[in-house]
């Protein structure tokens, strides 16, 4: 029986091949951006919530920290992104109730320097850094609450983020609930007559995406990232083999707080406009729920998801919001909303029956693919690993329904189930 | 401010106070049993909401309040029995994760079906009565809440303590595989835990939206939160905890907004959060906790 | 040890010199693995400290009230306490098994042994992100698959943990403990559930590895024919209390011992 061996070098060519025919499209599409406008939306919203999504996933899949603060750290990237790049031309007419604080506005005529892409990259890695100085000093008393109460607590600080956002004490920072608007976009504005105006929409967040995608994937194939595996599958046992707990949970919390905001600085270039309301819980559930949909402990299911649960909220599932007259007779349910019905009852039956997701904890592998083609056409018996579950983090122990009188035997209590 | 303002304000506290603990309650049951954050809680007392304003467009007000009563706990038992009871031997955030789901698809569902649009409350006549009390001045409703609720977490009380149910519930929520063995039939124990917990809710929502205009289907989202946070406070898991708790949100968030914070009431409501979770995570009523390894 | 109202260890003292092997044995719920605890960081004792190669690692002392009644010899040391957490104490050279296993159970049976390694590891997370370790790598690598081969596991390296038979995850977690390089190794029951013949296996492997690696041995068991063969000296504890110290000789003839523990004659 003669059996291919698949070398490394056939995943790394057929990588690259994938990233040049990708690249290709893209650039593609660049070119005829007026004829796909939609396509090319959506495509960029889902590279922005791909790297939300991957960030979300080292957090809560790979060191199994079930941390809801997503939403609070966007924000801060967001709002960053946007107060530095606003034009400076614009700048009044954004801050039209209360004008603009003088030293924001000074720093911002500093700053105007700068070429328009490199004063952007700068205030995405402003973003970055405001919300990981954020996230460390969280960290340090929150990081040690049990899985559940850390839950809450981060929620709890994304709201507080928010209200202080849209504080109006910050107004003439911020805005406060008025929102942000005239935030440059992808594309490029001055080129020198070099590139067409709006260049690089689509290759911009790509090249984004693919750069801090790819850190966090290095983070977690190096010891580091088999730390974070190792706290979320026994935190006790991990402690016993010499890692400190709370310096490596930091560590991942740091990280995917800097890299979210900077996603949410992304987002801000996207959505052009912000407001504070934007930032509300409800975006770090959606950010969740792709998490989940592609897969807790992947990367590239979280990259899938991404693209899956965006294509078909903005794009396949569109229909469904429109009345639709078919011979006459009205199909009953279609109207504006039922879109997002639709979406929600997905949710719920990836939630009950693919607990797992698309990818479950594996990644896409060329590899893996060979040996599933394989597989069918030889019948052929491979040891695959099964697909992994998500573990249990250790429960925090609830008060008593109503106390005890004094003098009761204090026992039982629920152990690990 | 002067004592009159500040008996009003107390009033007014106590009696937000009171709505904030009856959901509030559910919270704590819910997490004393499954060990279970029940996101969907909040949804269930803002669907609440939405069934009185339909429920009174066709029956007059004395009916409708049952009706709405059973239908939040039909809504809460049917939440738990699909979303909630198939996940109970799954990895603990999964569950979590659903209950997410569902909050999500109650709020969708509302707007789809309702509007995104506030709605009217209807107004209960006899409730939104004008009493006067000396200087101070309330609807009766307002009056009521508050006493309604003790009422309520007595009954409760009573039931968890004097009754052979009510030990079950309390023998689930201390053991809950221990409890399985001794022929404890969990789903009942599990389903009454949901009845109560929304039908309490259901009360909430009654008492709290006759004060306030119009439902959104959001209206349940801040509030939620802050019942959230009240039941943390008070102890996650304990009944009286969670009384305790919502009668404090409600009177801090009350004074915050008459001193002028308004913006920051509800910020200062997590601040509580999390300053809890640092300095004594198992609430007021809550016991020190040492695990075995 | 005191857990509220509970004692669990009462007056415990014990002194292993270097390169012995010392059991602790008694009835279950003696507050055997409470020391191991102890000692490990994962509580600090209530009263009592723990001493390694001479530098404290461990200290805890009654405050206020409690000083007068339970201070004891102790009465003097005021000091501060000192309480290391679990990581500190495995970086100073202690390693420890569990009585309830606890493998990374999805991870592979390499994984789990690699990841004993990063305790020990210079690189920061940047470099390591980077590839720039690439030499640490690759030794943290080479010595993980050299700890499997003399378990006999090398052939299972890339299979889940969880997936592995019993025995074989006992001698994991003893491999896993081994690539911290410890001086100190707790062993909390490692020969449970295993047939004599495997027990006997067992014994010789603990022998072996207190050569291969100069380690000390302080090892918790049931299986008293694995205790009296490799044991140099044996503390006997009974509810909390220590009710005994000598060779192997001397406890099997210690009355009070018999009485409490061994019971009938074997």
């Amino acid at each position: 029986m003669n059996q291919t061996v698949w070398k490394k070098r056939y995943s790394f060519y057929l990588s690259l091949l994938v990233l040049l025919v990708a690249l290709g499209l893209l650039f593609w599409l660049e070119v005829n951006k007026s004829n796909y406008g939609m396509a090319v939306s959506v495509i960029q919203k889902s590279l922005v919530f791909s790297v939300v999504a991957v960030s979300m996933n080292l957090l809560n899949g790979f060191t199994g920290m079930f941390s809801l603060g997503q939403a609070g750290f966007m924000a801060i990237g967001a709002y960053t992104t946007a107060i530095l790049t606003i034009p400076l031309s614009r700048v009044d007419g954004v801050y039209y109730m209360k004008g603009v604080a003088p030293w924001l506005k000074g720093v911002k005529t500093t700053l105007s320097v700068l070429p328009e892409p490199l004063l952007i990259v700068f205030a995405l890695l402003i973003g970055g850094m405001i919300a990981g100085i954020f996230a460390f000093f969280i960290g340090i008393p929150v990081l040690r609450l049990k899985s559940d109460y850390l839950a809450i607590a981060t929620l709890g600080f994304s709201e507080i983020v928010r209200a202080v956002i849209s504080s109006p004490q910050l107004d003439r920072v911020t805005n406060g609930s008025y929102g942000l608007k005239n935030i440059p976009g992808f594309g490029v504005t001055q080129a020198g007559g070099v590139l067409p105006v709006g260049a690089g929409s689509l290759l911009i967040p790509f090249f984004f995406a693919l750069t801090t995608i790819a850190f966090i994937v290095l983070v977690i194939n190096s010891s580091y990232g088999r730390a974070f595996k190792a706290i979320r599958e026994d935190e006790v046992a991990a402690e016993a083999m010499g890692i400190n707990l709370l310096k490596h949970k930091q560590l991942a919390f740091v990280i995917s707080s800097v890299i979210t905001a900077m996603a949410g600085g992304m987002l801000a270039m996207y959505m052009r406009s912000i407001e504070a309301r934007a930032f509300s819980v409800t975006l770090t559930y959606d950010i969740l729920l792709i998490v989940v949909i592609g897969g807790l402990g992947s990367v590239s299911g979280s990259v899938l998801g991404a693209f899956v649960v965006t294509f078909a909220k903005d794009w396949f599932l569109r229909f469904f919001d429109s009345p639709l007259v078919i011979g006459g007779f009205q199909v009953p349910f279609l109207r504006m909303g039922f879109r997002m019905v639709v979406f929600s009852i997905l949710l719920m039956i990836v939630v009950l029956f693919y607990r797992r997701g698309l990818m479950g904890s594996s990644e896409f592998s060329w590899k893996g693919i060979f040996r599933w083609i394989r597989r069918k056409k030889e019948g052929v018996e491979t040891t695959k690993g099964e697909m992994i579950d998500y573990p249990d983090p250790p429960p925090a122990k609830p008060a008593p329904l109503i106390p005890d009188p004094p003098g009761a035997p204090q026992e039982g209590g629920r152990d690990e189930r | 401010m002067s004592f009159v303002t500040f008996i009003q304000h107390c009033l007014t506290g106590v009696s937000l106070g009171g709505a904030y603990a009856l959901i509030a309650i559910g919270y704590s049951m819910v997490y004393g049993i499954l060990l279970l954050i029940n996101f969907a809680h909040a949804d269930i007392f803002m669907m609440a909401g939405y069934f009185m304003i339909f429920s009174v467009s066709s029956f007059p007000w004395q009916i409708s309040i049952p009706i709405v009563i059973l239908g939040t706990v039909v809504l809460g038992v049917l939440i738990e029995k699909a979303a909630y009871m198939p996940l109970r031997s799954a990895p603990r955030m999964s569950i979590m994760i659903s209950a997410i789901g569902v909050s999500y698809l109650l709020q969708n569902l509302a707007t789809y079906l309702f509007s995104a649009l506030p709605q009217a409350y209807p107004a209960i006549p006899p409730l939104k009565r004008q009493i006067r009390i000396g200087e101070v001045s309330a609807s009766l409703v307002t009056f009521l809440t508050p006493v309604l609720t003790i009422i309520l977490v007595f009954l409760l009380i009573f039931l968890l303590r004097k009754t052979k149910i009510g030990m079950a519930m309390r023998a689930v929520s201390k053991d809950y595989d221990t409890s399985k063995l001794m022929g404890i039939k969990i789903n009942s124990i599990i389903s009454l835990t949901f009845v109560i917990g929304s039908a309490l809710a259901a009360v909430g929502s009654i008492l709290y939206f006759t004060d306030r205009m119009s439902v959104t289907p959001f209206s349940g989202v801040l509030p939620g939160l802050k019942c959230f946070v009240a039941a943390v406070l008070g102890g996650i898991g304990s009944v009286p905890g969670a009384v305790i708790g919502g009668f404090l949100i409600g009177l801090s968030e009350t004074f915050l907004v008459a001193l002028g914070y308004s913006t920051f009431s509800d910020a200062f409501t997590f601040l509580l959060l999390i300053l809890i979770l640092l300095f004594r995570p198992t609430g007021l009523m809550g016991e020190d906790l040492q695990d075995k390894v | 040890m005191q857990f509220g109202g509970v004692v669990a260890l009462n007056n415990l003292t014990m002194r292993i010199d270097p390169g012995e092997i010392v059991a602790l044995i008694g009835p279950n719920g003696a507050g055997k693995t409470t020391a191991f605890n102890a000692i490990t960081g994962v509580y600090p004792p209530t009263n009592g400290f723990v001493e390694l190669e001479g530098k404290i690692i461990q200290q805890g002392f009654p405050k206020g009230k409690m000083k007068r009644l339970y201070a004891g010899e102790n009465a003097g040391k005021y000091t501060k306490s000192l309480s290391l957490t679990p990581d500190r104490i495995t970086k100073k050279g202690v390693a420890r098994t569990f009585q309830n296993i606890r493998l990374f159970k999805n991870l592979t049976v390499f994984e789990n042994v690699l990841i004993a390694h990063h305790t020990n590891m210079k690189a920061g997370v940047f470099q390591a992100a980077f590839g720039m370790n690439r030499k640490e790598e690759e030794d943290m690598r080479k010595r993980s698959w050299e700890l499997l081969e003399m378990v006999d596991l090398s052939d299972v390296g890339l299979e889940k943990a969880d997936n592995l038979p019993y025995g074989k995850q006992r001698h994991l977690e003893i491999a896993r403990a081994l690539a911290t390089k410890p001086r100190l190794l707790l062993l909390d029951e490692p020969a449970a559930g295993m047939n004599p013949q495997e027990t006997q296996e067992m014994g010789d492997f603990i022998r072996d590895i207190r050569e291969r690696f100069s380690l000390t041995i302080l090892i918790i068991e049931h299986h008293m024919n694995l205790v009296m063969d490799i044991s140099d000296r044996i503390y006997v504890l009974d509810f909390g209390r220590q009710i005994a110290e000598g060779t192997p000789a001397e406890i099997q003839k210690n009355p009070e011992v018999i009485a409490a523990y061994l019971g009938v004659e074997q």
